[in-house]
């Protein structure tokens, strides 16, 4: 047994129980930190498998990015968690029926695809030839041959930004906000008042 | 076989992580954050059969793949997240399971 076949089988255990935690935990902070553990391993995975530009993103985008919000939401929202608990052992008989009928099938897919499909005579994953390197490669298909696809998806983060901002955008009444158009469209008969103040009183506000 | 380690391998792997996260989602019907939490789980298992099937096809369409799938469950994450700090907004609890506001 090889230092890969080790690795392999290390991170792919740590990620399946990091993930079945994430589903188990009893609190949800406690799934978000599993949720990280569980994209760490995936991380590793694609690091052996050659994919290492998509391993950093993975942990970029989504330790980085996607489970930090997860956070910030789950620590946001004032919720008695063990209240939404409860449905758990109720829904477990016809969950994992559905479950283990599904891995059995994907299994036996996965299996029959890796010894007769496509990939049946392949000898291994691909190690970096000469001096090109994993994120060179990408970088010469995804701007070349997928251009389109590179600006759909810049696209679908434009919209998913707006979304997210139009919808938790709360305007409070009683706020006072600074409107440009009002301050520039003021004119001296507008923005100023004069007043005669006779000897001996003040001026009234 | 470079240490052993095969195609079928990755993919049991991914397989058994897309069974847990569609059991999540059985199991955790009330919460809609676990919820979320399972689908990022099962985008993850497409993933990894995406990368696996990249490296040992000496191809790499499917990691570019991986990046849109990467994207869209960024996407996904923030808009679902906005919808639920908005429902939590309006009702107080995050229940899913009896939410009804929208049948009319």
């Amino acid at each position: 047994m090889d230092l890969q076949t080790i690795a392999f089988y290390l991170l792919a255990g740590v990620l399946l129980v990091s993930a079945l935690a994430v589903i188990s935990a009893r609190s949800p902070v406690h799934s978000v930190l599993f949720l990280i553990l569980a994209f760490f391993s995936a991380a590793g995975l694609f690091v052996l498998l050659g994919a290492e530009f998509l391993a950093m993103l993975l942990v970029i985008v989504y330790v980085g990015a996607v489970a930090v919000l997860f956070l910030f939401v789950v620590m946001m929202l004032d919720v008695d968690f063990a209240a939404l608990k409860e449905g758990f052992t109720r829904y477990l008989p016809i969950g994992g029926l559905v479950a283990g009928v599904l891995a059995i099938e994907m299994g036996a897919i996965a299996v029959i695809v890796a010894h007769g499909g496509a990939a049946a005579k392949s000898t291994g994953p691909v190690v970096p030839v000469g001096h090109v390197t994993n994120a060179e490669t990408i970088g010469r298909v995804l701007y070349t041959d997928y251009v389109y696809y590179f600006q759909a998806a810049g696209l679908v983060l434009l919209v998913a930004m707006i979304g997210a901002i139009v919808l938790t955008l709360k305007h409070k009444p009683g706020v006072r906000r600074q409107v440009i158009a009002d301050q520039v469209s003021r004119t001296t008969a507008t923005g100023m008042r004069v007043v005669q103040i006779k000897p001996g009183e003040g001026i009234a506000p | 076989m470079s240490g052993g380690v095969g195609l079928a391998h990755y993919l049991t792997v991914a397989a058994v992580l897309f069974t847990i996260g569609v059991f999540g989602i059985f199991v955790n019907r009330k919460n809609v954050i676990v919820i979320l939490m399972s689908i990022e789980l099962i985008l993850l298992a497409v993933n990894i059969n995406l990368v696996a099937f990249s490296s040992f096809l000496h191809q790499v369409t499917g990691q570019i793949f991986a990046m849109i799938v990467l994207t869209v469950a960024a996407a996904e994450a923030a808009v679902g997240l906005a919808i639920l700090v908005t429902f939590f907004r309006n009702r107080g609890d995050i229940a899913v399971d009896d939410a009804s506001m929208m049948k009319g």
